[in-house]
């Protein structure tokens, strides 16, 4: 054996490579003022593999169709420009595909067609990344796609009304999919899932969004954590679903007169941890929820920290604190079925004489008011009326109308830090 | 000088001089300051001001009213034997009452307000002017009620009365109204209830500016617009005027033929 | 001079002045005399526009008293409980009451004060005086201006013997200088030595009126006392 023995074999890999692969992946760039001056045309230029660069400048183009592998990367942000044609403006029908550093605008209205920047269907492997998208109807659409990874984005509507506009991350029929770091609003949902599963959501902000910051539907088996949702139309809707974590998220200012932080319908096994619910009109709505575990929350300054309705059973509420809302919770029945157990309420006036940190007395925090106003919404008119005051304090000292269930036996003196 | 600025200037001077009314000043004063240390934030530390007015600007007001006015019977009897028409003297006290009342409301509650910034302006103008309205009203039924009745205990009582009613007793009607017909229509209703007495109009002018138009759903989305309108608000300050007048000018009838 | 011409006053069913006829001189001080809720009280307050009488007419130096308000620049009155504004002193409300009537500084303020022995007390708030005191302001009051007219409701009353006395000359001495003097007293003592002339109130109605000489003459007593309760028994029957 001998040096000119391993040169044979590396001679003989090296044709066995390129038989297999005829080209070697290779890099076209684009250039306003050079050889290839769309991306269109370095599209259907390009083999499986190859990598686009595309250099700043301003390409009026859409109905781009990516159909083979490709990795597109835009340096220093170009402008893709659609011209609000009716067409999205990158199609994506195949697997491994990266876009990275664009910005993508102007995309057309389509009652008919979900028309978006980034369409991408039936693929597997692909990553949208550091983009920016204006006033694309649609932002980011992922359908019946795998192991997808849509990072350090920026969605932005035109912010009109719900109808004219689209979703910024839209999700349809997917599986694995990491959501992190983008930054969605003035869109229709920010961020909208429906049959997704195993999927995650991180470090999102989502802001101003006419309808739901995130909508979520039969989408099993996500987690999301670390978003900020704020100010959106009517806050964050999860529905339909089961095995959900949620943890460490915002859910802030989502006021108006059909807003919440969150609303849970028909969700079960789920897990709400660590969350804020801050100055919304409802922290949490939950209608048809069973066996959440809702622990460590703080709810701070809403209308209603928490409406739940009669048809959820065996959520638990535990350790966590709700200060300064207009009512802690509200139900539509006398039964409860749920569990409110060491939690903290600003409200609670009761004692603590053996010093262990656990009032000595039950509080009820669902304020005969409170219980007035859910049975017959008008009433809520007399809001801090002395009446009202009066009224509370008279059930509070011989309680007789308000769910004798729904109490927390151990309620904390201190909040949770 | 017009004898009844004369007046207006000495019950002026008499009323500031009361114990009574630095410490409605200074009540309003420190419980505002305190809610802005206790970390109240703009629009928070209003909604608290809100319950802390509604309560005390119209019991204050009645009962404080009320007690000045028959402990000024003599005077005011000293004051007729005078060269002075019943009128001039009236105005004085009325004014010589609801000046100061709500000049102390304002300082007390402003001056916090000045020292930590002003948040709200909007809503702090509607509770400032509520207050002062409610103060006009609830003085001006003060003075008819110490004027109709001449033994004082009697008199007191029914100031208490007045008071209870409008604060409690009403609001405890329109709870009874909302439960009874609960299934038909009943924003048109509701308005009008919450027109009709001052304390609650007050109350709802303010609340939604705050909160209770998104509390409250397609209920406060009505009212919010009825309210938020150019002819709600006129309708409303058309409103607390005509508490404001028909008070003030029930008591001078009683005034002006009043036997001392 | 004062002219009652028949006047009616009730309060809701209880008629409390019935058919009042009376004339008031000038240099003369007349009492009003008469039991508890006799109607003394509203007489006087009538006169003074304090109370709106029901029928009849009140002239006051001829000028009828409903029509306006500045014959009363004219009368000094001393009600029978003096009360203040209890946050203000002396001086404040005689400045007041000066204020009110246009009148800057009289001499004859200070001379009361001192009369009175009220300098010591001039800057105290009323709600410290004592009703003695107050009453001593109300006297103060009614006779600075230097009225035609002085209305006193029950003047020494609640005043110590010596301001009674001091008060008591004052009255003859204002009559002498030709004022009218209305006094309502139910003490006799007090009735024999001022009045000139005296008017019996009972139940709303004058039981007599006439000149103290005359009423002794017509009963044949000596003392007032005695011939009012002749006159008295004389008129139930």
């Amino acid at each position: 054996m001998g040096i000119i023995r391993i040169y044979k074999v590396f001679l003989l890999l090296l044709y066995i490579a390129l038989q297999i692969s005829p080209v070697f992946p290779r890099v076209i760039f684009v250039n306003p003022s050079g050889e290839i001056k769309t991306i269109s045309q370095a599209i259907s230029n390009s083999n499986s593999y190859d990598s686009v660069f595309v250099v700043k400048g301003y390409y009026k183009e859409s109905n781009l169709n990516i159909n083979k592998p490709l990795t597109l990367i835009g340096t220093d942000y170009p402008v893709i420009d659609g011209t609000y044609s009716n067409s999205n403006i990158l199609t994506v029908t195949s697997s491994n595909v990266i876009i990275s550093g664009f910005i993508i605008k102007n995309v057309g209205v389509s009652a008919v067609n979900d028309n978006a920047g980034i369409k991408v269907t039936n693929s597997n492997y692909c990553k949208i990344e550091n983009n920016r998208l204006f006033n694309t109807f649609f932002g980011i659409y992922l359908a019946k796609s795998k192991n997808c990874y849509i990072l350090g984005n920026e969605v932005k509507g035109n912010g009109n009304v719900e109808s004219q506009s689209g979703n910024g991350i839209h999700l349809w029929q997917c599986s694995t999919i990491v959501i992190q770091k983008n930054r969605v609003v003035n869109n229709r949902d920010g961020i909208y899932f429906e049959f997704v599963s195993n999927s995650s959501i991180q470090y999102n902000y989502s802001s101003k969004n006419k309808r739901y910051g995130l909508h979520f539907m039969f989408s099993d088996n996500c987690d999301y954590i670390n978003n900020d949702f704020i100010d959106n139309g009517a806050g964050v809707a999860v529905m339909y679903t089961k095995n959900i974590k949620m943890q460490n998220n915002r859910f802030i200012d989502n006021w108006g007169a059909s807003a919440y932080g969150l609303l849970l319908k028909d969700i079960r096994d789920s897990f709400i941890y660590d969350n804020e619910f801050k100055n919304n009109t409802i922290g949490i709505l939950a209608e048809g929820s069973n066996r959440l575990d809702i622990k460590r929350n703080n709810f701070i300054r809403n209308g209603w920290a928490v409406k739940i309705m009669a048809n959820c059973i065996d959520d638990n509420f535990s350790r966590n604190n709700f200060i300064s809302n207009t009512f802690d919770v509200a139900t539509n029945s006398k039964q409860s079925y749920n569990k409110f157990h060491e939690n903290y309420w600003s409200e609670y006036d009761g004692y603590d004489l053996n010093n262990d940190n656990y009032g000595d007395v039950p509080y009820h925090p669902v304020s005969l008011f409170s219980y007035l106003t859910s049975q017959n919404e008008p009433a809520i008119i007399l809001l801090r009326s002395l009446f009202i005051n009066f009224l509370d304090a008279a059930e509070k000292v011989f309680p007789s109308i308000t769910p004798e269930a729904l109490v927390d036996k151990k309620p904390l003196m201190r909040p949770i830090k | 000088m017009n004898n009844f600025l004369k007046i207006l200037h000495f019950e002026l001077i008499n009323v500031l001089k009361s114990k009574w009314i630095i410490f409605y000043g200074l009540s309003f004063f420190f419980i505002t300051e305190a809610i802005f240390r206790l970390g109240g934030s703009g629009s928070k530390a209003i909604v608290s001001l809100l319950n802390l007015s509604l309560i005390l600007i119209p019991i204050i007001s009645i009962i404080f009213g009320t007690i000045y006015v028959y402990n000024s019977r003599e005077f005011i009897e000293l004051l007729l034997t005078q060269p002075i028409k019943r009128s001039q003297v009236y105005f004085g006290l009325y004014l010589g009452l609801t000046f100061p009342l709500s000049i102390s409301y304002l300082i007390g509650i402003m001056i916090p307000f000045l020292i930590h910034g002003i948040a709200e302006p909007i809503v702090l103008t509607s509770l400032l002017l509520s207050g002062i309205f409610n103060t006009f009203i609830f003085t001006g039924i003060a003075i008819v009620i110490a004027l109709k009745f001449d033994d004082k205990s009697i008199g007191i009582g029914v100031a208490l009365l007045f008071w209870f009613f409008f604060s409690i007793i009403y609001d405890g009607l329109v709870m009874m109204l909302i439960w009874q017909f609960g299934d038909y229509p009943l924003e048109i209703p509701l308005i009008l209830s919450s027109i009709l007495n001052p304390l609650d109009l007050g109350r709802v002018m303010v609340m939604l500016k705050f909160d209770l138009a998104a509390l409250m759903g397609y209920t406060g989305a009505i009212f919010e617009k009825f309210f938020g309108e150019t002819i709600g608000i006129v309708i409303s300050l058309i409103m607390m005027s005509i508490w404001v007048i028909f008070p003030f000018f029930y008591g001078l009838k009683i005034f002006k033929t009043k036997n001392f | 001079m004062i002219e009652v011409k028949n006047l009616f006053k009730s309060f809701g069913k209880n008629l409390v002045l019935n058919n009042i006829n009376i004339k008031i001189d000038q240099s003369k001080i007349t009492i009003i005399a008469g039991p508890n809720s006799s109607g003394k009280t509203t007489l006087i307050k009538s006169i003074l526009g304090l109370v709106n009488i029901d029928k009849g007419d009140i002239f006051v130096n001829e000028e009828n008293n409903r029509n306006s308000t500045i014959y009363r620049e004219k009368i000094g009155y001393m009600p029978q409980i003096g009360r203040y504004p209890d946050n203000q002193s002396i001086r404040d409300v005689l400045d007041m009451i000066k204020d009110l009537r246009g009148i800057k500084q009289i001499d004859k303020e200070d001379e009361l004060i001192s009369i009175f022995g009220l300098e010591e007390h001039i800057t105290k708030k009323m709600s410290t005086l004592s009703g003695g005191t107050r009453q001593k302001v109300s006297a103060v009051l009614a006779l600075m201006f230097e009225p035609d007219i002085l209305i006193l409701d029950e003047p020494t009353t609640g005043l110590d013997p010596v301001s009674a006395s001091k008060i008591k000359e004052i009255i003859i001495e204002e009559k002498n200088k030709g004022k009218t003097v209305i006094i309502i007293s139910h003490i006799m003592s007090e009735v024999e030595e001022l009045a000139d002339k005296l008017i019996f109130l009972l139940d709303g109605e004058i039981k007599f009126q006439n000149t103290v000489i005359k009423i002794l003459e017509q009963t044949n007593e000596k003392s007032l006392e005695k011939a009012i309760a002749k006159l008295i028994s004389l008129n139930k029957l």
